[in-house]
């Protein structure tokens, strides 16, 4: 058997359904009907969500924050599955999906908080349906198909979301999890957005096929989208959750997407890709074509874009402001909330070292 | 003599081990061309190829499963987990079939891998990037486990532990990497399972490992100021301990503070605290203390200089054993 007979050489299929000249084109598949407030409200999106990125990497320059996980690159990704969420829909990310957050009214100090090192990150995850960053690769996908089996077993009619990157699909976990939600048909998403890189390795350490091409030999549907087109995206995800939400079980959605800036404010990317990569994503701006696409149809107008960029400005003013503001945490924290009922150990170190810390002061 | 980092000291001895043996492999994430989120296998790639230095894919339970399967097929590899709180997907490969699975073969089978951690705080990182698991470790029987705690001993450490038939756990403490000192290369060290007095005193023996061998002889200078001769041991190896320096150490000083970054409860401090008042009752002055973290998990980072161990904390323990 050949590689040709086994299907492996197919060409990887992509939705688009918005070139990055702005284009917009049409797919069999993924109908998506958007008005011309829709689309804008989208391009706003991308635009703060690009800012509050940009702001939180000025901060870790500048030392407020300890580290910063930058989503240069994949705002459309993000924005479009996030969306596509409905209220009800429940979201796992990484560390990287402050887009998402931001879809789902996640206020972006929070994240800062964590990556500024005053608490784990401290959201409540049923408040806006969006879980707490996982930093362990991989792990948060099983967390999903659980979370995806109770809503199964509640009768509710609701899907859950889990992002991951193309490293993770390596971890032995992500592919439990895609067992799991195959086998109990879980109503779950797996997003993958491929951004090519995991840290200094490219895909080909993880993979030999295209991503969303695993999903079949799981048992469920794979899509590779566009992941700098946010129509696409949209369209894509909420297919596939309105798949699940109606009994239909997982889908995996690859998005085809470019890492734009370092993996994290500690990585220097010179030392293992070149440059000639980033050049060519540059072309496939997910803001950019949105931008041109409004042109092109006068949907809407410099004062608009004007507007946006206003309150881009003021939201990374903001967002600023409250990082400088956040208290540092006081000592006694460290004992809070490790167990939810009186711990005897806790509370004896609890008293010891404030009564040590007390000592300094007489 | 050369001036090497504690990292770069690493490097050069994994090099050393690479030249000296052809089966010897690197195995990890972005070890390769990036040469490790803390370079210490910088360039190494690049000199032995890509089939000797392997990037690997991200899944530490591979890495360790594949590590042994070499290993049976008669490679030495020496894998790198890229940060502590990333070591837990290869648990099962560790404690259920590296550590055991010479004994399974009544001895016919070595499988002599080596899996590097870096460990420890005090670098500002978010979480899961500063912890100190090294007591799951030690409490697996059928593994080694060692710590190295500067650059002298990194070079000549890392290369006996690729030399030895024994899986063995490498802890490297991430916050001394940039420490700098000066290393003979080509020279042989202490051997691998040797503790170290690494200053003498009278008074008390600190014990420590690892990232705490700094702090505690920085305490101990400070307590010599005060009139205070403070002994300072550098365990080196954690599995198996090395008792004799230790409890002729302390049989001299009567005063035992053991000092390490992990939880206290049911850490190696507990331990060796047992193992010390068996082995020196009758000289003891005072009951053995122990200095580490809370039996929290790492705190974020803005609390991590109340979490870890420090000089002043130190000072106190040698205070209060002083006081019986
Ligand atoms: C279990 C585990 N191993 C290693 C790491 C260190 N690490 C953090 S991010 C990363 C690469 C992740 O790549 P990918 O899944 O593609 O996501 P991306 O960062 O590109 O969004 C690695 C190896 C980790 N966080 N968890
Ligand atoms: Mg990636």
């Amino acid at each position: 058997m050949t590689a040709s007979t086994t299907g492996l050489t197919a060409p990887p299929e992509l939705v688009q359904l918005l070139t990055p000249e702005g284009e917009r084109i049409e797919h069999p598949d993924y109908k998506i009907d958007l008005t011309a407030e829709e689309v804008k409200a989208l391009y706003r999106d991308l635009v703060l969500v690009r800012r509050i990125d940009l702001e939180a990497v000025a901060l870790q320059r500048q030392g407020e924050l300890g580290l910063w996980a930058s989503l240069l690159g994949q705002e459309a990704a993000q924005v479009g599955s996030g969306r596509a969420l409905t209220d009800v829909d429940m979201a796992f990310p990484t560390y990287r999906e402050h887009g998402v957050a931001w879809c789902r009214g996640v206020d972006p100090i929070n994240l800062l908080g964590l990556f500024r090192g005053v608490n784990h990150g401290g959201w409540d995850p049923a408040e806006h349906n969006f879980h707490l960053y996982s930093i362990v690769i991989g792990t948060q996908t099983l967390h999903a198909v659980g979370y995806a089996m109770g809503i199964q077993r509640d009768g509710a009619e609701a899907a859950t979301i889990v992002y991951f990157g193309d490293g993770a699909t390596s971890q032995g976990d992500v592919n439990e999890a895609f067992i799991w939600a195959s086998v109990f048909n879980a109503p779950v998403v797996f997003f993958c957005q491929n951004n090519q890189w995991a840290i200094s390795e490219p895909l080909e350490k993880q993979s030999r096929i295209p991503l969303y091409k695993r999903a079949s030999g799981f048992g469920f549907p794979g899509v590779r989208v566009d992941g700098n087109d946010v129509f696409a995206c949209l369209a894509v995800t909420r297919k596939a959750l309105a798949d699940a939400r109606a009994g239909q079980g997982p889908t995996m959605v690859e998005a085809f997407t470019y890492r734009m800036g370092a993996h994290t404010t500690s990585d220097d990317p010179t030392r293992y890709r070149v440059a000639d990569e980033l050049e060519a994503w540059k072309l496939k701006d997910p803001i950019e074509r949105v931008k041109a696409y409004l042109f092109r149809g006068e949907l809407a107008d410099q004062e608009f874009f004007d507007k946006v960029e206003a309150e881009a400005d003021a939201l990374g003013k903001e967002l600023r402001r409250s990082c400088l503001a956040l208290p540092d945490p006081a000592p006694e924290a460290l004992f809070d909330h490790v167990y939810a009922e009186p711990h005897a150990l806790m509370a004896d170190e609890r008293e010891q070292y404030l009564s040590y810390l007390a000592g300094f002061e007489r | 003599m050369t001036v090497l980092t504690l990292a770069k000291a690493l490097n050069e001895g994994l090099r050393a081990a690479m030249d000296a043996d052809p089966k010897v492999l690197i195995m990890g994430e972005d070890v390769g061309k990036l040469g490790g989120v803390f370079r210490v296998t910088d360039g190494l790639q690049k000199d032995f190829g890509e089939d000797r230095v392997i990037d690997t894919p991200l899944a530490e339970s591979g890495i360790i499963g594949t590590a042994i399967g070499l290993a049976i097929r008669g490679y030495r590899p020496v894998c790198e987990i890229q940060f502590d709180g990333f070591v837990f997907p290869a648990a099962d490969q560790i404690i259920t079939q590296l550590a055991k699975m010479p004994l399974r073969s009544l001895g016919k089978l070595k499988l002599p891998v080596v899996v590097r951690i870096p460990c420890g705080g005090g670098i500002g990182a978010v979480e899961h990037h500063s912890e100190s698991p090294e007591a799951y470790f030690t409490h697996t029987a059928g593994l080694r486990v060692v710590a190295c705690s500067n650059p002298v001993d990194a070079y000549t450490m890392i290369q006996d532990a690729v030399r030895s038939d024994d899986p063995i756990v490498f802890f490297e403490p991430k916050r001394r990497y940039w420490d700098k000192a000066d290393v003979e290369l080509g020279a042989p060290g202490l051997p691998l399972g040797k503790a170290k007095v690494v200053r003498t005193g009278n008074d008390v023996t600190l014990l420590a490992y690892g990232p705490m061998v700094k702090t505690c002889l920085e305490s101990a200078a400070a307590a010599e100021d005060d009139g205070r001769s403070v002994e300072v041991i550098d365990l080196r190896s954690l599995s198996p301990l090395d008792m004799g320096v230790i409890t002729e150490s302390v049989n001299r000083t009567g005063r035992c503070v053991v000092v390490h970054e992990a939880p206290v409860f049911t850490g190696l401090g507990g331990e060796l605290a047992a193992r010390i008042s068996e082995a020196c009752f009758f000289r003891l002055e005072s009951p053995v203390l122990r200095v580490g973290g809370f039996s929290t998990p790492y705190p974020p980072s803005r609390l991590e200089d109340h979490y870890l161990p420090d000089l002043d904390r130190v000072l106190d323990a040698v205070d209060r054993v002083l006081a019986y």
